[in-house]
């Protein structure tokens, strides 16, 4: 297999194999483990809240597959935050490829939360999975919890306060915002996600 | 706030888009595909498109037509239709959409709400309202797909919209029914009460004529989104026209 779409429960993932579909690179839903053990990339969705998420990785054995995965993966939106080390949602334990921990919004109680919609990003180092992106396009985000800037942080987007909309450590990548949502950055950015060696 | 959005709705009936003045009087305005193409085209921030006779006709949406659409789009896709269980909500999203509008069904019976935050996470429920002036208060409608079948409940709308979000609605699409269809502008009153009362984003629905229109709501009502139709689906106004107004008033917009 191509792709390998991390299937945790109900959710839009349908939106993200469609993203493949437009792509021309062959994607499937798949919660099995050998399955996303031999695939040449695997992108993690996010669904739902992230202890709940965290509980069918282990329920379906995947923990070990994905910490232990050699190959270019990608997080999105809450499968960007389960790369960290923990979550403050539910206090749960991530996956722990990425050092810190995703924590809620920093925003005053009259902002609208979660945050909906479409910002910029601030690009803050190349790399493969930017190219073509420019400072200040703007990507399709929904969340209410964030990831921490740091070494990792490939892009950030601020709402509130600034977060990591992009980060990447070695074959670990993720995009906070939804690039199957994101128009055309978001295709670039799949489509740098699919050319990555692997 | 993230951008101000601009979110053309396809009204569907019978797998056309159709367009209505105040809910009736239906006329055709084109192959939804080939709108919502369009739409993505020239910088919708997103699409809604709701089979209006589905919940009057207790129904549910055509699931084909939906994942034709949600295939060939890349920015969010918002469908509202006649869902009343999980089993459909769920299938909306596993055909493509992003967001699950309930309106009749959530009035029907307000568990809904909560029943489908916990199974597909809050971002993925938009609560529609229909709502008119009535003896002085803003009142909600339900089944107002058609002439026939549309009756005013029983409930306030502002307290409607704030259980709404108590039980896990991550949106509200406040359609006031008195400016719908009739290109005045959007209903900037009802729409500012309503947001001062939410913590949660809030569309705006019904009224726009103008690409003042837009700047005005946002400018005045301080909602997250513009929701328009025949504005859009008659050419009185393009996406980037709305956009440019908004962008004039001080507001961000994501450029076209």
């Amino acid at each position: 297999m191509g792709v390998a779409v991390v299937k945790l429960g109900v959710g839009n993932t349908a939106s993200v194999l469609y993203a493949m579909e437009r792509l021309g690179a062959d994607a499937q839903l798949t919660d099995d483990a050998a399955a996303i053990a031999d695939a040449e990339r695997v992108i993690l969705p996010g669904v739902g809240a992230a202890a709940h998420a965290m509980a069918q990785i282990d329920a379906k054995g995947l923990r070990q597959v994905l910490t232990s995965f050699k190959r270019p993966l990608l997080g999105i939106c809450l499968g960007q935050q389960l790369l960290f080390d923990r979550s403050e949602e539910g206090d749960a334990e991530g996956l722990g490829l990425i050092p810190g921990a995703a924590t809620r919004l920093k925003i005053s109680p009259k902002d609208v939360s979660p945050h909906m919609g479409w910002s910029q990003l601030h690009l803050k180092q190349a790399h493969p999975l930017t190219e073509g992106v420019a400072a200040g396009d703007y990507a399709y985000f929904v969340h209410a919890y964030v990831c921490p800037l740091g070494a990792a942080t490939i892009a950030e987007a601020a709402y509130g306060a600034s977060f990591a909309a992009i980060v990447a450590r070695g074959n670990v990548m993720g995009c906070q915002f939804h690039p199957e949502r994101s128009g055309a950055v978001g295709a670039r950015i799949l489509q740098n996600f699919l050319s990555l060696p692997c | 706030m993230p951008a101000r959005r601009i979110i053309p709705c396809l009204d569907v009936k019978d797998g056309r888009v159709i367009k209505g003045v105040r809910f009736e009087a239906h006329i055709d305005a084109g192959d939804p595909l080939a709108l919502a193409q369009r739409y993505r085209d020239e910088g919708a921030d997103e699409i809604v498109i709701y089979d209006i006779t589905a919940s009057a006709e207790r129904r549910v949406i055509d699931y084909s037509w939906l994942s034709r659409i949600a295939r060939s789009l890349d920015v969010p896709l918002c469908v509202a239709g006649g869902v009343r269980t999980l089993e459909q909500a769920i299938a909306c999203l596993e055909h493509g959409a992003d967001k699950v509008s309930i309106n009749s069904p959530a009035l029907e019976r307000p568990d809904f709400i909560g029943e489908l935050a916990r199974v597909a996470g809050s971002q993925c429920v938009v609560v529609g309202v229909d709502s008119r002036l009535e003896d002085g208060d803003w009142r909600v409608h339900q089944y107002t797909g058609s002439a026939e079948t549309t009756r005013q409940t029983a409930r306030r709308t502002l307290d409607w919209i704030v259980e709404a979000q108590e039980r896990g609605a991550g949106e509200i699409v406040l359609n006031c029914m008195d400016q719908d269809g009739v290109r005045d502008g959007y209903d900037i009153a009802q729409l500012r009460a309503a947001r001062d009362l939410l913590s949660i984003p809030l569309i705006a629905s019904g009224g726009a004529g103008a690409a003042r229109h837009f700047a005005d709501v946002f400018a005045e009502a301080d909602v997250s989104g513009a929701l328009a139709a025949s504005v859009f689906h008659f050419q009185r106004v393009s996406i980037a026209d709305a956009k440019a107004a908004v962008a004039a008033a001080g507001f961000e917009v994501r450029p076209c």
